[in-house]
């Protein structure tokens, strides 16, 4: 009986095998021949995860931290987990009401989905996180709080050549040449100042860590216990030149004036203390409120985002004289003793030009020259360069009087290490062409020899210039970094390099050093005298004008002072400009005599006190201004507990 | 029989019993593979029953007391009670369509005291028993086309309830009982007809209808050349020739067309289309998708046991069930598919010589039900995994995690091994 068709059990084997082979044969082509699907299966599981190294800190001189990085705290929330929690007092604490509440939770689900954590709320305040931290065990496991670290300025100063991160705008991530494509949406780089400047130091080595994850993307484990990861490499630090008390004096002096202080130890280049006032609590721009910060600045009548240090161009005004004379005997065209009958003004250019002197022999050398200011003599210097018939024609004689500002570096950039530093104007022949349609002579642009007509210089510029007068000919490009901590490259080479612009002798030097002492022992900067040191300096009182509604308008003078100490082993050079102040002794002086005494000795002397109180106390800017100006009351929000205010009270204890 | 003196053991067919072992325990490797994570507790998951590979053990436990149950019991006992069981299945089918359960769209679950229990597995034990014992009955001529009928409504009726259950996968399994009517002497045209049918559906949904037309009318104009003589002499085989033409024709250009346009619906006529290749709809591809990336990765060798992301990761979704062949592919790769898969081509082949040593028509018609069930089982499940078939749920026999499929298969084989011990018997 089995045997009745029995054939028929082979054909049931055959459809059996052939069924077979079929799958044997797909599997064949799925995991030998098809190399695809690993790759498909790795991109599944793998995820490739950046570790941020922390960013390298900023010190000054003396090694304080002046920018580091401190620890906030995100509020993230993983909307899966969110159950039966008391969400009206959560709301409560981040200060939100329910309609907020839970357009964040729907701004979550739509951002990571339901199970991956998302930021709820950013950078919490410290009270917040306080009250938050407390609280916690209510919230969670839906909401939990994440370390953030965040960019904190120790002293709250510094914002006008520290800079600031922020996240990566997206022009930059699109920018073609891939300058950016380390980076990733999201990332933070330096916009300004050092921050900027020193991105790819401060920031370090980013490290990156190969994860596994889950089919909803949730981390799952390293992969191949870590073999193919790359830790992160912290960022370098940076020391400076600062001096973080002289920032700070400087800042709080300038308070209510538009303007601006550069000190430069002429040494080395290295910029002791920049302020552009006014200026702002740096912290605003970093933490929870950035962006809105960042707004109330950028729109604030006084345009404290503007660095007046390396932006602002400003008619140097008598301040340029030693400029004048300088060149004046390196060309040869005169010697100290030269004199000049000056009897109150100047006439050879058919105009008569008015001094402050007008007494015999004021202008009898350069020394009394320079310690009077004369404005004949100096306009006479800059008209016996220019026609120095060595060069051949004014023309030639223009272009090589413009050589000497531009190696003293005027009209150009110095090259410091902070972005958008402005170029400066000098009379140079183009320059002279253009305004005069190619018909000009000496007499032109006369006031150049006494600082004024086609001249503009940056702060920056005329500190620089004083490290030329202190050095004897030489100076070093200023800037703000000495050292980088463990780093060999020669990225600070360029600031080791000294650049000789003067080779005149010791005795010329002096005839103008000597000027400037006599203007501060017995001239307009009196006021800069500090005992035991001898100073050297120069006042200025420079017109200007201004475009206003069309019209041109004569606006109150700006006061100017440049100057360094002491005269013989100069340590410090600065320049001082306090815009449409007046008188260049009033407060130009008295705010870099202050600076030059607490950096030379250490101290502020008890009977100038009530100098550095004054200069804190007074306001110089437009009432105008001032009254539109939110500036004020954005620095008096502390967000951080910055110090600069308990070093300010301990500067003046001492 | 006076075997209560003989061994326990004597006549069971020890390589049947070794590969069901086999593959059971395979089956509990995957399963585990598939849910543990790093740092679970395998104690505490065993003793607290809440993953499937734990509950698995326990439903293994289940299975062997059947299985010893089935082995102490009489051969009569399965002749005796196979059109009972038959009827008490079909009852239980329509009872599960009157008061069933959901799971994932399909009605086809009974809750029984916190135990879910699927009828339409243990159907089709019930239908095997019942087409064994009518085609070994003395009163059936299976030549006659009425016992033809008669078993084909056999097996169609709990195919009919349970496709009313949707559950379609399930239900295509009881077509494997036409292979064991085929070795029983159903026509082998009818299965030419039918394959050549299904040549047929899927050239029309796959090429462009005219272009079919075309071909169809090309072979018939060679067939007529070639066998013109054959015509001369016996004019209907034109007309058979011409009917056939006629008939795909009709089939490719109008009812084809009217099938996926009026009665399939949407989700349907996606699901065929998927399948064919024909639309790239990311959500309806997913798993097989995904369960070919699985399989596809693990390449040559494997990954190694317990290494698979994409099956440890959750990426496979039913990996413990219907996708449980990912986990092989994946972590053991094409060798250990295929020593996998030869297990079964084993266990199928043994069933199959055992099938044809028994000397009673019953025993044989049983071996063949269960080995095409088996063999119908393998081959769509995997296929759907690799993409060569829709997803249709069906388990991978013994190995894929679920009671009812594992006591269904195990008392399948049991009763085989029982039936295979008591072959000198003449069973009715």
């Amino acid at each position: 009986m089995s045997v009745y068709n029995q054939p028929r059990k082979r054909v049931i084997q055959l459809i059996f095998l052939g069924m077979v082979s079929l799958i044997v044969m797909r599997l064949f082509f799925l995991q030998v021949v098809e190399t695809k699907y690993s790759k498909l299966a790795d991109a599944n599981a793998h995820l490739r995860k950046v570790i941020y190294p922390s960013r390298g800190i900023i010190y000054d001189r003396h090694g304080r931290a002046v920018l580091r990085n401190e620890a906030l705290y995100d509020l993230m929330v993983t909307p899966a987990n969110v159950k039966k929690i008391d969400t009206a007092y959560l709301c409560e604490i981040l200060q939100i009401d329910m309609e907020e509440f839970r357009k964040r939770i729907a701004r979550a689900i739509n951002k990571e989905g339901r199970v991956r954590p998302s930021v709820f709320a950013s950078l919490l305040p410290q009270d917040m996180y306080g009250k938050l931290q407390e609280s916690m065990y209510m919230f969670q496991p839906g909401f939990e709080l994440v370390l953030r670290p965040v960019r904190s300025y120790t002293y709250g100063v510094g914002a006008s050549f520290l800079g600031y991160i922020s996240e990566i705008p997206p022009s930059l991530l699109a920018d073609s040449l891939g300058r950016w494509s380390a980076y990733q949406q999201g990332d933070y780089l330096g916009r300004t100042g050092l921050e900027n400047t020193y991105e790819s130091i401060l920031m370090g080595q980013r490290g990156i860590q190969y994860l596994v994850k889950d089919n909803l993307n949730r981390p799952q484990g390293s992969l191949e216990n870590g073999e193919f990861d790359t830790a992160a490499i912290a960022g370098k630090n940076l020391r400076l030149a600062l001096d973080i008390e002289l920032q700070v004096l400087g800042e709080r002096m300038m308070q209510g004036k538009v303007g601006s202080i550069v000190a430069i130890d002429p040494k080395t280049g290295g910029i002791l203390t920049m302020v552009s006032g006014p200026t702002f609590d740096p912290n605003l721009l970093s933490g929870s409120y950035r962006g809105q910060n960042f707004n109330k600045l950028y729109q604030d009548t006084t345009s404290p985002l503007y660095n007046r240090a390396i932006q602002a161009m400003y008619p140097p005004g008598s301040t340029f004289k030693p400029i004048t004379g300088l060149i004046a005997l390196d060309e040869g065209v005169i010697t100290p003793s030269f004199g000049y009958p000056c009897h109150g003004g100047y006439a050879q250019c058919g105009r008569f030009i008015r001094c402050t002197h007008s007494n015999p022999g004021h202008a009898a050398n350069m020394r009394t020259a320079m310690a009077n200011s004369c404005n004949a003599y100096f306009m006479h210097l800059y008209r016996l360069s220019v026609d120095n018939a060595k060069w051949g024609g004014t023309m030639k004689g223009q272009a090589k009087w413009t050589e000497y500002l531009n190696a003293m570096g005027f009209g150009v950039r110095l090259g410091v290490d902070i972005p958008s530093e402005a170029r400066g104007i000098v009379p140079d022949t183009s320059r002279m062409n253009y305004r005069y349609r190619g018909q000009w002579n000496s007499c032109s642009e006369v006031y150049v020899g006494m600082g004024q007509g086609l001249l503009g210089v940056t702060p920056l510029q005329l500190a620089n210039a004083m490290c030329i007068l202190a050095n004897r000919g030489h100076y070093y490009l200023p800037h703000f970094v000495e050292s980088i901590d463990g780093d060999n490259s020669d990225i600070l080479k360029k600031y080791k390099e000294k650049h000789s612009v003067a080779h005149i002798s010791d005795e010329a030097f002096s005839s103008v050093v000597l000027g400037m002492e006599d203007v501060v022992t017995h001239g307009t900067a009196r006021g800069a005298q500090i005992e035991g040191v001898a100073v050297c300096g120069k006042t200025g009182t420079a017109e200007n004008k201004a475009r206003i509604n069309g019209k041109i308008v004569q606006l109150k003078d700006h006061s100017l002072f440049v100057g360094f100490a002491p005269k013989d082993d100069p340590k410090i050079a600065i320049a001082v400009v306090v815009e449409n102040a007046g008188f260049g002794s009033t407060y130009a002086v008295p705010i870099a005599s202050i600076l030059m005494e607490k950096y030379l000795t250490d101290t502020i002397s008890a009977k100038r006190r009530p100098i550095l109180q004054r200069m804190m106390e007074t306001v110089t800017m437009s009432s105008e201004m001032r009254a539109k100006s939110k500036l004020d009351s954005l620095n008096k929000v502390n967000y951080s507990a910055a110090q600069g205010d308990d070093l300010l009270r301990k500067i003046i204890a001492n | 029989m006076n075997r209560p003196q003989a061994k326990l053991t004597a006549g069971i067919d020890w390589p049947i019993f070794g590969l069901y072992l086999a593959l059971v325990f395979i089956g509990f490797l995957a399963i585990f593979a598939a849910e543990y994570r790093e740092g679970d507790n395998i104690v505490q998951n065993l003793l607290s029953q809440n993953k499937n590979w734990a509950r698995q053990v326990l439903w293994f436990g289940v299975s062997i007391v059947l299985a010893t149950g089935i082995w102490l019991t009489d051969s009569k006992f399965f002749t005796a009670t196979a059109n009972l069981l038959y009827a008490f299945g079909i009852l239980l089918l329509l009872l599960v369509l009157a008061i069933g359960t959901g799971v994932k769209g399909s009605n086809s679950w009974l809750e029984l005291g916190g135990f879910r229990f699927q009828p339409a597995e243990f159907t089709k034990l019930c239908t095997n028993l019942a087409l064994a014992k009518y085609l070994s009955s003395m009163e059936t001529d299976f030549t006659k086309m009425r016992s033809r009928l008669i078993a084909s409504a056999m097996v169609l009726a709990p195919c009919a309830i349970i496709i009313l259950q949707d559950e379609t996968g399930l239900a295509l399994v009881y077509f494997a009982f036409f292979l064991v009517m085929f070795r029983e002497g159903l026509p082998g045209i009818i299965l030419v007809i039918a394959f050549s049918g299904i040549i047929l559906v899927l050239s029309a949904l796959l090429v462009d209808k005219y272009i079919l037309f075309y071909i169809f009318t090309g072979i018939t104009a060679l067939v007529i050349y070639f066998s013109r003589r054959e015509i001369r002499r016996k004019r209907s085989r034109l007309v058979l020739i011409l009917s056939i033409w006629a008939f795909c024709s009709a089939f490719v250009m109008a009812v084809v067309p009217f099938v996926f346009t009026k009665v399939l619906k949407d989700y349907q006529v996606r699901r065929i289309e998927v399948m064919l290749g024909k639309e790239n709809d990311p959500k309806a591809t997913y798993n097989t998708r995904q369960s070919m990336i699985a399989i596809g990765s693990g390449g040559f060798w494997g990954k190694g046991y317990l290494k698979g992301t994409q099956t440890r990761f959750d990426f496979v979704p039913e990996q413990s069930t219907d996708f449980i062949f990912c986990t092989i592919g994946e972590d053991f790769g094409f060798m250990g598919s295929i020593i996998f898969i030869g297990l079964y081509v084993a266990l199928l082949f043994r069933i199959i010589f055992i099938a044809e040593r028994q000397r009673s028509t019953f025993s044989r018609v049983y071996a063949y039900g269960v080995a095409s069930i088996i063999f119908f089982h393998l081959f769509i499940n995997i296929a759907m995994t690799i993409g060569l078939a829709p997803v249709i749920g069906i388990p991978l026999p013994l190995v894929s995690y679920g009671g009812s499929s594992l006591m269904t298969f195990t008392m399948l084989i049991f009763i085989m091994l029982r039936l295979d011990a008591d072959r000198q018997m003449v069973l009715r």
